[in-house]
């Protein structure tokens, strides 16, 4: 019985900490959500060198082979970060979808390409997922897709596409496929690009793994944006604890007063079980697959709700200056805004997570 | 992350089931209760016997003398909660005072108040707050003089729970009356029956008197009795004070009270519809669950953190303000589940689950304030896991 980090995931997460910070820092996440032409193809490279585009990806077609507990630090580290570009998607759902529903020559063709970081692959899945807004949804007949995805990944950029279809069948479709038309979705977050995709009788080759296939990459979505809010918040309060011990209004540091105190602890006390939370989530995924949906539904819930009231009390620990766009602390609050609202906000999923374990209909 | 057991575990679970099945007879009436009765003490001896009570305490002491193993022993708790069986005693007596004695009793203090605090013998109350001295216990002022061999002892208590019941006290007094704060006070110990001791109870909002208090005018009690040495009580009572803390966000029990509302919700109707398939009741409920299992896991951690001896840090400043809290917010939901009928608490017709639901509402609050408050609770978190600064001291206010 060991619940608990390896020294060997640990040295990973803190080795993934140290190459954002060199390649990632705060300057360069501001040039990317700065500037729409920025693909952040500096950062992609170093972070497909450092082996984040092979994560998931067995050994035997170029990737590490790790569980969802890998994905899941390295989401941790990149929600710490506030890194710009593609992960999700691109570096765990998409090669995980192929893992899970492609035939062996997808597999084949596509998964080292992705570990080798020179394709990008969208994924659209928030129809069946978060449910179906503004007439988006896409119907498969003979080999063709027809409709509309909204909440894809990297659309702009991606060479390939995982997409979901209303029955739930999974479709592999490449980027420069007959009838694919794609456009930005600017959310509040500009690290993680998202776009519309609008297919027209496209071509599609279908992946055959059927409902089990996209159940898991729900669960694994959940679980990754878990881990994303989980980072990101933990820094949110590293930083305003700083702030608290720093910052002197009425001849203290306003950490002294217990108003401010508080805060903090609040903050800590909430977050710190959402640590262990999200670590089963991810353990459950390969290890315990009975629990795994229920765990990772409570996971995505749990840690929004516990991020959104680290977002906004950890920006008032910082007064006035935590509004501000030169602190920049409004990277962490946006991407902790969207890791909520991504794949269903918190009453959605638990509506899910009451069904997943047959308490209601 | 690696959460099998092994071969040997899974056999020792089988053992602990096997013993549960083999004596339901022994628990089924249930035997619990603040004075034990008979069947309780009896039911002890063979926890005892078997190693599922006082299981890492040495046999010279009159305990199991099994080495630690936190796996066995979270073992043996998942396997009496599952069977519905009681515990081993946990009262003040067994969580506190034991380990106390056991780190810094004296010889004969150990050989004379273990072994029958075990057994359920002697029971204790323990008195720490006193009506000035709450969240500053360590303001306390009921003083201890010397007279001879003895002390003098003269003060108050509150909230001493089974100060009726109880044999004995392990008191907290002011020794030293010229020493700083924290240096003039001692861990004493003595019977309940002294002459000088009057035990008035406390009934609170439940209705019940689940606590006293208690008056000491000129009780004498000999020197020898000190527990860890003079002046040194804050410090004695202080090694303690993390078991209570620990025993109060159990998450076993959390766990187990979530089942029970789980239960109240699938099977209660109202205009024919299930409390859960009312979708707001239904998502309260969905994020108590969420709350209950990172408190669940949270602990797995803390166990683990505990078997390879590493530091606990954060998720263990946290189990007593979450956990009480969670407890609290559980039975606030199964009362506005039940709607009216959550309002009612004497025997009757239409009374749910005995009222229990109320009680634990009420109750639960007296242990978020209780054991540190959840303030103070926030305090240590902020001061210990975040290293803020602590409040500056007035001279005075």
């Amino acid at each position: 019985m060991d619940f608990s980090i390896t020294p060997d995931q640990r040295l990973m997460q803190e080795s993934l900490a140290r190459t954002l910070a060199d390649v990632s820092g705060l300057e360069r996440v501001r040039r990317f959500a700065g500037d729409p032409a920025d693909k952040g193809a500096d950062v992609y490279a170093a972070l497909a060198d450092f082996g984040l585009t092979g994560l998931i990806i067995p050994e035997e077609y170029g990737g590490l082979g790790l569980g969802l507990l890998g994905a899941a630090l390295a989401a941790e580290a990149l929600g710490a970060a506030v890194a710009p570009g593609p992960f999700l998607g691109a570096c765990v759902l998409a090669p995980l979808a192929l893992r899970l529903a492609g035939s062996k020559a997808q597999q084949g063709e596509w998964l080292p390409k992705i570990a080798a970081g020179q394709v990008v692959a969208g994924v659209a899945i928030a129809e069946q997922v978060a449910g179906a807004r503004d007439g988006a949804g896409v119907t498969a007949s003979g080999g063709k897709l027809t409709g509309k995805a909204l909440f894809v990944t990297d659309a702009l950029i991606a060479d390939l596409f995982i997409v979901a279809d209303q029955a739930g069948g999974l479709h592999l479709v490449r980027g420069d496929a007959a009838g694919l038309t794609r456009s930005a979705m600017i959310s509040i977050d500009l690290t993680r690009p998202l776009g519309e995709v609008v297919f027209a009788a496209t071509p599609a080759e279908p992946l055959d793994g059927g409902d089990g296939a996209l159940a898991a990459l729900r669960d694994a979505g959940w679980t990754l944006l878990a881990a994303d809010t989980l980072g990101a918040a933990q820094v949110m309060i590293d930083k305003a604890v700083d702030y608290a011990k720093e910052r002197r209004q009425f001849g203290r540091v306003i950490g002294s007063f217990q108003a401010v105190k508080h805060m903090c602890a609040e903050m800590i006390a909430e977050l710190e079980p959402c640590r262990s939370l999200v670590w089963y989530a991810a353990y459950a995924f390969d290890d315990a697959p009975d629990e795994a949906s229920l765990t990772a539904a409570h996971a995505k819930a749990h840690t929004s709700e516990v991020g959104r009231f680290i977002a906004r009390t950890a920006t008032e620990v910082h007064g006035g200056m935590g509004i501000t766009d030169l602190l920049g602390l409004h990277f962490w609050f946006k991407r902790i805004g969207l890791n909520r609202q991504l794949l269903g906000g918190p009453e959605r999923v638990r509506r899910l997570a009451a069904q997943i374990q047959g308490l209601t209909a | 992350m690696d959460l099998k057991l092994t071969p040997q575990m899974e056999a020792f679970r089988e053992e602990v089931r096997g013993f549960l099945a083999a004596h339901r007879d022994h628990y089924a009436g249930g035997v619990a209760g603040s004075r034990p009765r008979e069947a309780a003490l009896e039911w002890q001896r063979l926890l005892i016997e078997q190693g599922y009570a006082a299981r890492t305490i040495p046999k010279a002491y009159g305990g199991y003398g099994a080495e630690p193993d936190i796996l066995k022993t979270r073992i043996i708790a998942e396997e009496f909660t599952r069977a519905g069986a009681p515990r081993g005693f946990a009262n003040q007596g067994i969580s506190m005072l034991v380990p106390t004695l056991l780190e810094v009793g004296s010889e004969e203090q150990k050989t004379r108040w273990i072994g029958p605090t075990l057994r359920g013998e002697v029971v204790w109350c323990q008195g720490y707050s006193e009506p000035g001295a709450g969240s500053d216990l360590a303001s306390l002022q009921t003083k201890a003089v010397e007279d001879g061999e003895d002390f003098i002892i003269s003060g108050s208590k509150i909230w001493t729970s089974t100060a009726a019941q109880a044999d004995m006290i392990f008191c907290l007094v002011r020794t030293e009356p010229d020493a700083a704060k924290h240096d003039g006070i001692s861990y004493i110990l003595f019977p309940m029956t002294t002459p000088g001791i009057e035990v008035r109870p406390l009934k609170t909002m439940t209705g019940s008197a689940e606590f006293n208090e208690v008056f000491f005018t000129d009780v004498r009690v000999p020197q020898s009795a000190v527990v860890g040495g003079r002046g040194r009580g804050w410090f004695v009572a202080n090694a303690t004070l993390k078991h209570e803390r620990g025993m109060l966000g159990d998450p076993n029990a959390t766990e187990a009270r979530l089942h029970s509302l789980i239960e109240l919700m699938k099977t209660e109707r109202v205009d024919g519809e299930r409390l859960i398939d009312n979708p707001v009741m239904c998502d309260r409920l969905m994020q108590l669950q969420a709350r209950v299992m990172a408190m669940k896991f949270n602990g797995l951690r803390l166990l683990t953190a505990s078997m390879t001896g590493e530091p606990a840090g954060m998720a263990g400043l946290v189990v007593k303000l979450q956990g009480c809290e969670l407890n609290h917010q559980i039975a606030a939901l199964a009362i506005d589940a039940l709607g009216e009928l959550g309002v009612l608490y004497e025997d009757g017709p239409h009374l749910r689950a005995k009222g229990s639901w109320q009680w634990n509402y009420m109750f639960d609050l007296g242990l978020i304030i209780g054991g540190g408050t959840a303030q103070i609770q926030k305090n240590i978190i902020a001061e210990r896991g975040l290293a803020l600064p602590r409040e500056p001291k007035l001279a005075s206010v």
